[in-house]
């Protein structure tokens, strides 16, 4: 284990300098943050009841029954926000991953670092560890600044209780973690098979288009989010997560970094 | 120390390795000379557990590279081709990484040891990057060295260097040899093995010969001495043919080229005899081959060989 802390310290202290990757993970979450609650707050007054009229019936239908028309719509909105911090536990890593891998390979450093002792899966361990906790980090953080701000803004407990409902939490404390895991992993993959971060971290954020198309679909109407679609993803998620470690175990064997890695 | 046995590395088609034999011992500078794409990349990764063999056998301190990489890896240093540092970080925090994945348990002990005996110590907080070419190289040798490793293998270390950087790296190399560690290094550099090994592996894919640099110079061409005369009449050269122990008595202008066995005993026969001749004697020397002349003449035998 204390290797695996080596390598993590190793991989913050080489990241953490480069700019890109550090105003990803200042301005992603405050950005994150700070939209639901902007539109919680500037939704809040009343004359909202006015549109319920034109809430879809479906929609009304999901929201508990204490909430007004409008409270519910405002619900609805913030809601389509929320989905947005689950892009952190995507991008994040995705950040750390492509700049660290591409940055051993430019470096040339990977050989001497396989000379050492250290087993496949410790390695691989930190170079997850490195990226995952950040971005669990920053997507806690954010949803419980959020959460704060929503129990502060919010008209009443009950708008306040619809908006942190059981579905986000499982969403937010264990999908993203899995959501980490996976980005990580992917954009190992890929960032082995380039040579230039940028381009390895274009290529890594092909992992963000489910959960836009989540995102999406749900502004046109056409996928509710609620408890069992969350489930399900978090089912999906495991399984995905399973397959990526499997393939990086693969890919990060000592071998295979030396001879079929595309060089520089 | 290391023993290899038909150790062999094929990549597809190509074998870069070919049944490789080779006996290392221990406390020996061992010098693994080949040109470029010669393998000698390739062999230092099979013995260093990085890659595995394609087939044929390698054991490093007695450990067998298939099934001991963790205990080799302990106690193998290496210098990679290129010097692969953390350009970001500084010196020191380079070498902390590496000390605290051996498990040192003074490292910054160790630190300080090598930063201080390569010249990097009043630099150790400045970030690699702004290193010279030979400050890199040598910040990667202390980082080779910072578990104190039993063996260690050094793969071109100056051949990136400029003379002067060179040079140093090649003292610093053979005070190594010093401390008794056993050490591998692969070259392109004749002159560098020369000076610096106690054997010499000539390797080219296959290996095509071990020996020392002087045993080397004298089994390919046999020994020789030039004698400068003031003047060199055809009958000097008779007066010698009686002398036994003399392989090939060749004229060049005012010179006798003479092969010979063993010019401690046969030499004072030589010149007594030219003396007796009258012959003016001005200089009397061996006549010694560079490695190159060696190499050359080797490869160039083995190709013939293989047609
Ligand atoms: N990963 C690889 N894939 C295919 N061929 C390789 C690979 N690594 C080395 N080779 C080939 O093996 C041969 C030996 O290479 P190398 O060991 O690097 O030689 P040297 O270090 O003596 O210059 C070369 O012809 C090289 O092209
Ligand atoms: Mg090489």
């Amino acid at each position: 284990m204390k290797k695996v802390i080596t390598i993590i310290r190793k991989e913050w202290s080489e990241v953490f300098i480069n700019r890109m990757v550090v105003m990803t993970i200042i301005f992603m979450p405050l950005l994150f943050t700070a939209l639901p609650l902007i539109i919680l707050y500037t939704t809040r007054n009343a004359g909202m009841s006015e549109y319920s009229s034109d809430m879809p019936a479906q929609l009304m239908k999901l929201c508990p029954q204490e909430l007004t028309g409008g409270e519910c719509f405002q619900v609805y909105l913030v809601n389509q926000f929320i989905i947005l911090f689950m892009m952190m536990p995507l991008i994040i890593p995705v950040n750390i991953a492509a700049y660290s891998i591409v940055g051993e390979k430019t470096q040339r450093s990977l050989e001497p670092l396989l000379a050492t002792p250290i087993t496949t899966v410790e390695l691989l361990l930190g170079k997850n560890l490195a990226a995952v906790i950040p971005a669990v980090l920053a997507t806690w953080v954010s949803f419980i600044i959020f959460a704060i701000g929503v129990v502060i803004l919010a008209q009443n407990s009950h708008v306040a209780s619809a908006l942190l409902d059981s579905k986000w939490l499982l969403a937010i404390f264990i999908a993203s973690p899995l959501m980490a895991v996976l980005s990580v992993n992917f954009s190992l993959m890929v960032s082995s098979r380039v040579n230039d971060p940028r381009v390895a971290e274009q290529l890594s954020t092909v992992v963000i288009l489910p959960l836009l198309a989540l995102f999406f679909g749900q502004i046109a109407g056409l996928i509710f989010i609620n408890k069992m679609v969350i489930l399900l993803m978090i089912g999906l998620l495991v399984f995905l997560d399973i397959v990526a470690i499997y393939l990086a175990v693969h890919l990060f064997q000592r071998e295979t970094i030396l001879t079929r890695w595309k060089s520089i | 120390m290391i023993t290899t046995e038909n150790l062999t590395k094929k990549f597809a088609e190509k074998i870069a390795v070919d049944r490789l034999n080779l006996h290392v011992k221990e406390g020996e500078v061992f010098g693994f000379l080949g040109p470029n794409g010669a393998g000698k990349t390739t062999t230092v990764r099979m013995l260093t557990c990085l890659i595995s063999p394609t087939s044929g056998s390698a054991k490093v301190n007695g450990l067998d590279v298939r099934s001991h990489a963790m205990q080799i890896r302990k106690i193998t240093g290496i210098l990679t081709e290129t010097p692969g540092l953390y350009e970001n970080l500084s010196a020191e925090r380079n070498l902390e990484i590496f000390a605290s994945l051996y498990e040192i348990k003074n490292p910054q002990e160790q630190i300080e040891k090598y930063l201080r005996l390569l010249g990097l110590w009043d630099q150790r907080r400045d970030p690699a990057a702004t290193f010279s070419k030979g400050m890199k190289q040598k910040l990667a040798i202390a980082r080779a060295l910072i578990h104190e490793p039993k063996i260690v293998f050094l793969d071109e270390p100056t051949s990136a260097l400029d003379p002067e950087a060179a040079r140093l790296v090649r003292d610093f190399i053979a005070g190594l040899r010093q401390e008794g560690r056993t050490i591998f290094l692969c070259t392109h550099n004749l002159d560098e093995a020369d000076r610096l090994c106690d054997r010499i592996a000539l390797f080219k894919s296959y290996l095509l010969t071990v020996d020392t640099p002087a045993n080397l110079r004298a089994t390919v061409f046999g020994r020789k001495i030039v004698i400068h005369l003031r003047e060199n009449p055809p009958h000097l050269a008779q007066s010698l043919q009686s002398i036994s122990g003399i392989k090939n008595i060749k004229p060049v202008d005012n010179k006798l080229v003479i092969s010979l066995e063993d010019p401690e005993k046969i030499n004072p026969l030589i010149i007594r005899a030219l003396v007796e001749n009258s012959a003016d004697i001005q200089f009397v020397g061996e006549l010694r081959h560079s490695l190159e002349d060696v190499y050359l003449q080797l490869i160039n035998q083995k190709s013939s060989e293989q047609e």
